[in-house]
């Protein structure tokens, strides 16, 4: 597997990008300039967008947003994922709730959060940890609780106090599948911040595409969507790598 | 009884180094349709300083239940549990090691970590815990894959792993439940001898549970032998055998007496068992 040469291992992540860029190219020439544009007019104007001081504001702005956002809904998760994991009532009783919500269009509640934050960055921040948070913690709930039980009863053995058992055995244990929720959780979050940007917002990422559309300004919602989709699978694949990495080495032949 | 019981320091000679008095476990049901089910005992067992005692029974008959008790990670439904004079209720006394069926290797560490572990969590200084888990390593075999991760393992010597981390914190009684378990004959056979001259080097008294009746008659002093559930003691075979012993005693005519008496004594125990399953 790791012998195989790098042109083997990357060929099939090409080939698949050179499709997907061909069929972009031929659904701009079926659509036309006015419904769809181009690869090529598309990263010109993202270059264009790219260089432009107005543009970085905004993107500071939607940065903020998700970091705020992601720091609410990763640790918000990891701490009730946790907290429910180790109480198998709690659990019990919290889980068919957070499926449930996991479900809801959270967009229904997004109202509620304008009047609760208001208009600005609060808001968005808080639609993107409640789109986060929900799968953060149902990840890490289940993390907790398949836990081999033989790791607690070395723990015991071993007389560990409940915080050395925590740190040394629940926490890395678990680690595997707490960075699969957080991926998760990632994609959700930016998700919620880009929704709550187009709504009841003056700036970000969200609203320059929103904004876009008002005027019909096609090259724009193509470059800003196309930016987007690079920023996220970029820390979409690092999360995947690492995640990977960890479940590569809990597996057991 | 063929050992003579070792007297450890504080210690009055002739006094059990861990004894289980009319201890019962009876699991409540899980709903209240169904019965209790009485698992174990009551059973009477005196662990002599020094000793290797097997614990032989048909599947289901109550010998980890028996083994968690002994190690505190249970508490009995009745009886008393002592080790070196005080009473263990419920939580794992300080000096008992034990190494479980299941391989409860931490994949999150690599094999010299894994053998560190309990020394680090223990606050043993950085110099002695690598003179230990160097030993340790080299005792098991395991020298060369000190930086491995569990998962480049085998099963065996996986299991040599969670043996050696519990071997470092230098234990006064060890209890293996089915260790070999997992492992094919011929790695059985040798484990046993390393088993035995850890037994040997290091005085701990030992408790092991197993269902294979050659491996309990290879490496024990005695042996004890269980009823279908709920299990109890129905006969404790010594074996005789000299403290210096290996493998190679298989071939011994005296092998084949041992092995035939725990098999007569289980026979009838096995097909309880077997029918209680059905």
């Amino acid at each position: 597997m790791t012998g195989a040469p790098a042109w083997q291992r990357y060929g099939d992540s090409v080939a698949l990008l050179a499709g997907l860029v061909l069929l972009w190219w031929l659904l701009a020439l079926w659509a036309g300039e006015e419904a769809l544009t181009g690869p090529a007019e598309t990263l010109a104007r993202a270059r264009e967008l790219a260089g432009s001081r107005r543009f970085h504001a905004h993107v500071a702005e939607s940065l903020a947003a998700l970091g705020y956002a992601l720091l609410l809904a990763a640790l918000g998760g990891l701490a009730l994922g946790t907290w429910l994991g180790v109480r198998p009532l709690a659990g019990q009783v919290a889980e068919p709730i957070l499926v449930a919500l996991y479900a809801l269009p959270k967009i229904t509640l997004y109202p509620v959060i304008l009047l609760i934050f208001g208009l600005g960055l609060p808001a968005k921040v808080a639609f993107g940890a409640i789109h986060g948070v929900i799968p953060v913690t149902i990840f890490t709930l289940n993390a907790v609780r398949t836990i081999r039980p033989v790791y607690l009863k070395v723990a015991r053995t071993l007389r560990l106090t409940p915080w050395q058992a925590f740190r040394t055995v629940w926490l890395p244990a678990a680690l595997p599948e707490i960075v699969s929720g957080q991926r998760v959780g990632f994609a959700l979050t930016l998700l919620g911040v880009l929704i709550g940007e187009m709504f009841a917002s003056q700036r970000g990422i969200g609203f320059v595409i929103i904004n876009a559309i008002g005027l019909n300004d096609v090259p724009t919602i193509m470059a800003a969507a196309f930016l987007l989709a690079v920023f996220a699978a970029t820390v979409s694949a690092i999360l995947l790598k690492i995640d990977r990495a960890l479940h590569r080495r809990t597996a057991r032949a | 009884m063929t050992l003579a019981a070792v007297a450890g320091p504080g210690l009055r000679a002739g006094e059990a180094h861990a004894a289980l008095r009319g201890v019962t476990r009876i699991f409540p049901p899980a709903d209240r349709r169904q019965a209790p089910v009485h698992a174990l005992g009551p059973v009477d067992l005196d662990l002599a300083h020094g000793e290797f005692l097997a614990v032989v029974g048909p599947s289901g008959c109550g010998k980890s239940t028996l083994l968690e008790i002994l190690a505190g990670l249970s508490a009995p439904t009745g009886g008393t549990v002592t080790f070196e004079g005080a009473a263990v209720q419920g939580s794992p006394p300080d000096g008992v090691g034990v190494v479980f069926q299941e391989d409860a290797s931490f994949p999150w560490l690599t094999v010299w970590d894994n053998v560190a572990f309990g020394l680090r969590r223990a606050g043993v200084d950085a110099a002695e815990t690598a003179r230990r888990v160097d030993h340790a390593l080299g005792f098991m075999g395991l020298t060369g894959f000190a930086r491995a991760y569990p998962a480049q393992l085998s099963g065996g010597m996986r299991q040599r792993v969670c043996i050696a981390r519990t071997l470092v914190l230098e234990p006064r009684l060890i209890l293996l439940d089915e260790p070999f378990g997992a492992l094919d004959q011929q790695t059985r056979l040798l484990m046993g001898d390393e088993l035995l001259r850890l037994w040997r080097d290091t005085g701990a008294t030992i408790l092991l549970i197993t269902h294979a009746l050659d491996e309990a008659a290879m490496l024990s002093d005695r042996i004890g032998v269980m009823s279908a559930r709920p299990g109890r003691f129905i006969d404790m075979v010594a074996t005789g055998w000299p403290r210096e012993r290996d493998s190679t005693i298989v071939a011994d005519a005296a092998f084949g007496e041992v092995t035939a008496r725990l098999w007569s004594s289980l026979r009838a125990e096995s097909l309880k068992a077997l029918g209680g399953e059905r």
